[in-house]
């Protein structure tokens, strides 16, 4: 099958900034993938050079199997939810999600009628006649996703698509973000530096550093299963372990991750209890274990021991996943 | 516990600072209004009484009229004076000179919008500064003198003349002046130079607010345009034009009602024919007519009022 966006080899550089630095990229069409890393790690630009912002200065990006350099963001039929929704202030709701079929020259009845249904389909129906200045943030947010998915784009980026939105809404756009995707069949390809966020909404996700990928897989296998020191630092809540202290509980002299809900209370390793932080369904314990902190977490109902006195801590050795020392 | 607990002071209220400053500081705190209203009386008992006052004096004067055999002023009520307003001679004047005042506005528009876009959208740090030194640096010299200097660049034996006979292009140069209405003997006396002038003086005041509402576009709109399927024109039209609008709008405000007030640059270059800045000046003074000085003026203040009323109508300043 032809993958919705393929990226062979992409560079982008500015001067002798690397922002993007030879990534190599397969999306399935009706994907939902996640683009993950922290800011300046080169995903911002990925999506820009697929939405067409940016031109590749090396390498080849193709959507659909078409050749995509050189190619304006006006001639490809993908459309972007912009982090700060980017609506236009002199126009109201309604001509704001019919832009883009008015500039391609849809009749006035038809663009309005299809820009309703997009408004209803973003559960903002009647809302058309009011300005962008008028609306909460959330609400902004759904005009703009209407006014992409009015296009039927055949992929939809999303750059940081809650970002700006708190935290029960974004929980909220998370869960209609991805019944949304699933009913329409869109490539949805959306930024993020949020890990839950990545691994809560997508299908695969691409973890980036430095320009490059340094990571891609389904959000199960990059939380169980990082790669690097890296992912298992900015994905996860993961104990990340230096290989000495590895070697000194009897495992490999390797940089190993350990979850936080792997490790039991009882026998084992001599701790202190540092800190305990209550999360409602479970309780996290930071620990002191001969100068390493760890984090324990507890589950709810479990006895939470108090702060300052020794516990002893265990583990499977299965639990212990080792990675590489890189970046 | 930490430094700062331990050195705390006992109290939680510190003392009043004391003096009369400190007091002054306290009770304007208490009251931010009194602040403001003894910042604000003194600029608006000045706009109002000697600004607003004397426009309205000078309203008053355009309901009287002078008397043809002892050229005294009858102070009694009539619409006489705005009856001669449009005998020919008078219309004729003021014709032109909204006519003039339009295309310098025009001209300033287009003229402006490229370099307050560059400006506002490339232009960076020094750059930035160069722009601004750029379109300030004129302002700094004298007005009559950057007339004068026209005048000799645009006359017969001017610069102009000789730069196009230079590339051969003389026929070019003649052609033009050969032009009904607006050529001449030379560009210095013809309506084309005026018209030059003004546009080169008023520029900097079209070019500026057009920056600064350019400035005021988020780049992401742009994109935003042409991600949704917008070519760079149908951007420019749908997108960048009603958003800079209002700033075009200002920037017109500007070069409109100073072409129509203006009265020096008509007199050195161009035909001899006036303008209502001129008629406004030989009115009041030679001919020592005031009440119809004062109806002369009163026609850009009109002018202004309805082009402001269209301009809102029209939705120029929806995106502010």
């Amino acid at each position: 099958m032809t993958p919705a966006v393929r990226f062979q080899q992409v560079s982008r550089h500015f001067g002798q900034v690397r922002a993007v630095d030879g990534v190599d990229l397969e999306i399935a069409p009706g994907e939902f993938f996640a683009m993950l890393g922290p800011s300046g790690s080169g995903k911002t630009t990925c999506l820009r050079l697929i939405a067409g912002f940016e031109q590749p200065t090396g390498g080849h990006i193709q959507i659909f199997g078409e050749k995509a350099e050189g190619v304006p963001p006006y001639r490809r039929n993908v459309n972007t939810v912009f982090q700060d929704y980017a609506l236009f202030p002199h126009l109201n709701i309604l001509d704001n999600v019919a832009y883009g079929l008015m500039v391609k020259g849809t009749g006035k009845a038809e663009r309005l009628r299809e820009a309703e249904k997009a408004l209803e389909l973003v559960k903002l129906p009647g809302y058309g006649s009011r300005r962008p200045g008028q609306l909460s943030g959330g609400q902004r947010q759904r005009v703009a996703l209407a006014r992409a998915l009015v296009n039927k784009p055949k992929v939809l980026l999303l750059d940081e698509p809650l970002g700006a939105l708190d935290l029960k809404l974004r929980e909220q756009m998370q869960e209609e973000l991805k019944s949304l995707q699933r009913a329409l069949g869109i490539t949805f390809i959306f930024v993020t530096h949020d890990q839950g966020e990545a691994l809560s909404m997508a299908d695969r996700v691409a973890v980036f550093n430095n320009g490059g990928i340094v990571q891609e897989g389904t959000p199960h296998d990059i939380y169980r299963r990082p790669k690097t020191r890296f992912v298992a630092d900015f994905v996860g809540s993961s104990n990340v372990i230096a290989p000495d202290f590895m070697a000194s509980l009897g495992g490999e002299k390797r940089w190993a991750s350990l979850r936080p809900e792997a490790i039991r209370l009882g026998d084992g390793a001599e701790a202190r209890v540092e800190n305990a932080s209550f999360l409602g369904a479970a309780t996290r314990l930071t620990v002191d274990i001969r100068g390493t902190r760890l984090h324990v977490m507890l589950p709810a109902g479990a006895d939470v021991p108090d702060v300052g006195s020794s516990v002893r801590l265990g583990w499977q050795p299965g639990d212990v996943h080792y990675m590489d020392d890189a970046a | 516990m930490s430094a700062i607990a331990m050195t705390g002071k006992d109290t939680s209220i510190l003392p009043g600072r004391g003096g009369f400053f400190g007091r002054l500081s306290d009770a304007f705190w208490r009251h931010p209004k009194l602040l403001l209203f003894l910042m604000l009386t003194p600029p608006l008992l000045w706009l109002g009484i000697i600004y607003i006052g004397s426009l309205i004096a000078l309203l008053l004067q355009s309901f009287f009229s002078i008397d043809d055999f002892s050229g005294m002023i009858s102070y009694e009520f009539t619409l006489s004076t705005y009856a001669q307003l449009l005998n020919p001679t008078n219309f004729d004047i003021i014709v032109r000179t909204i006519l003039m005042a339009a295309l310098v506005t025009l001209a300033s528009a287009i003229i402006a919008f490229p370099i307050a876009y560059y400006a506002a959208r490339y232009a960076k740090g020094k750059w930035k500064v160069l722009f601004y030194l750029g379109i300030m640096l004129p302002l700094w010299s004298s007005y009559l003198v950057k007339i004068y200097a026209w005048k000799l660049i645009l006359a017969k034996e001017g610069i102009l003349t000789w730069f196009f006979d230079k590339l051969y292009l003389s026929w070019l140069l003649d052609g033009i002046l050969n032009l009904p209405v607006v050529g001449g003997n030379s560009l210095s006396v013809s309506y084309l130079g005026t018209f030059i002038v003004f546009v080169y003086i008023w520029l900097p005041y079209m070019i500026l607010p057009t920056q600064a509402a350019l400035e005021r576009v988020p780049g992401n709109l742009i994109e935003a345009s042409s991600d949704l399927g917008a070519t760079p024109r149908q951007t420019f039209r749908t997108v960048l034009f009603p958003l800079a609008l209002p700033g075009i709008v200002a920037g017109s405000i500007f070069t409109f009602s100073l072409t129509l007030g203006d009265y020096i640059i008509p007199q050195i270059i161009g035909s001899s024919r006036l303008f209502i800045g001129q008629a406004v000046y030989t009115q009041q003074g030679t001919a020592g007519n005031v009440p119809l000085a004062a109806a002369f003026s009163v026609v850009p203040i009109v002018i202004m009022a309805i082009y402001l009323w269209l301009a809102k109508r029209m939705g120029a300043f929806d995106a502010l």
